[in-house]
């Protein structure tokens, strides 16, 4: 690791805070948006957003991706592509499935879940 | 071939190409991005689970937001911790070091005592990883993120010990960089894992 001079030091930590700052402000935005009379879709495109950026800050900033090389950061971001692969590979067919036990179900255990 | 180009294929590079710094960096981001296939892949079935069943229920009528989102904020906090140690470090500030890992490792351990207080408040009322996939969902996501906190905070004590016996007096010594990397990687789970299973 390279040595570093108080004044890069001391810029890093105001970073830090800056970030951390940001960050406690987009978790009250978020749990705020929660209880907002607007349609649940907008409510989970909102959150799906902010819980994107509060990560990326926390890889790029925390993490140093930033600095990092290029190599390593498509090293990070990879699984984050597989993952999204792998939500739109399951959610037709998990989801479909269950769908399909949940209906066959619905007669059987109605009274359990309208105590929700 | 002359017998240095033939030897110099043997040898490894005492460099890594991505981490100059270090293999140990390089290896422990290949772990994390592993690692992140695994939350990725229980965040896709729960998202998949969730998306098939039109009586899930509204996770804020059954999880408390507000102990939760102190928790969040908990995790943020010890973030910041993590990166002053890392910062007092690099100043060659060992008690600042030493200070701000061990409130790293607080914080952690805070944490994971929330968190046995709501399992066991959810459990009480009702809740439990067998009743329906709302249970196995959640308790499997937050039970894996917890072992990972588990697994920090015990990973950071080895460090503070190392930290006490002067390991770190030698500024090229980057294990700080590297569990600093883990802590962090454990916080930003935790914001997609709140978002994706408290509020949404």
């Amino acid at each position: 690791m390279a040595l570093h001079t108080d004044e890069e030091i001391a810029q890093e930590e105001r970073r830090y805070f800056r970030v951390f700052f940001l960050l406690g402000l987009l978790t009250m935005l978020e749990v705020g948006v929660i209880y907002l009379p607007i349609p649940h879709f907008v409510i989970v495109t909102a959150l799906v957003l902010l819980a994107i950026v509060k990560a990326t800050l926390v890889a790029m900033f925390y993490m140093h991706l930033a600095t990092e090389k290029t190599t390593l950061k498509w090293i990070a971001v990879t699984p984050m592509i597989l993952c999204v692969f792998l939500l739109f590979m399951l959610t037709p067919d998990l989801g479909a499935v269950t769908r399909l036990i949940t209906h066959a179900l619905a007669g059987t255990e109605h009274v359990e879940h309208s105590e929700h | 071939m002359s017998t240095a180009a033939a030897e110099s294929h043997l040898v490894e590079p005492a460099e890594s190409p991505l981490t100059p710094e270090s293999w140990g960096k390089l290896g422990m981001w290949n772990f994390l991005a592993g690692d992140a296939m695994s939350f990725g892949g229980l965040l896709a079935a729960y998202g998949a689970l969730r998306y098939g069943d039109p009586h899930w229920p509204l996770p804020s009528s059954i999880l408390g937001i507000t102990l939760t989102a102190a928790m969040t904020f908990l995790l943020v906090c010890s973030s910041v911790t993590m990166v002053e140690a890392l910062a007092g470090f690099k100043a060659g500030n060992q008690k600042k070091l030493k200070m701000f890992l061990a409130l790293t490792i607080l914080g952690g351990v805070i944490f994971l005592g929330c968190q046995a207080y709501e399992w066991t408040h959810l459990i009480e009322h009702g809740q439990s990883i067998q009743k329906n996939n709302f249970g196995a969902t959640f308790f499997i996501l937050t039970g894996f993120h917890g072992m990972h906190v588990f697994s920090g905070v015990v990973y950071l004590s080895v460090i503070l010990a190392r930290a006490l016996m002067g390991a770190y007096e030698n500024p090229h010594n980057n294990e700080i960089e590297i569990v600093a990397l883990y802590w962090h990687f454990v916080d930003l789970v935790w914001i997609l894992v709140f978002t994706f299973v408290y509020l949404v």
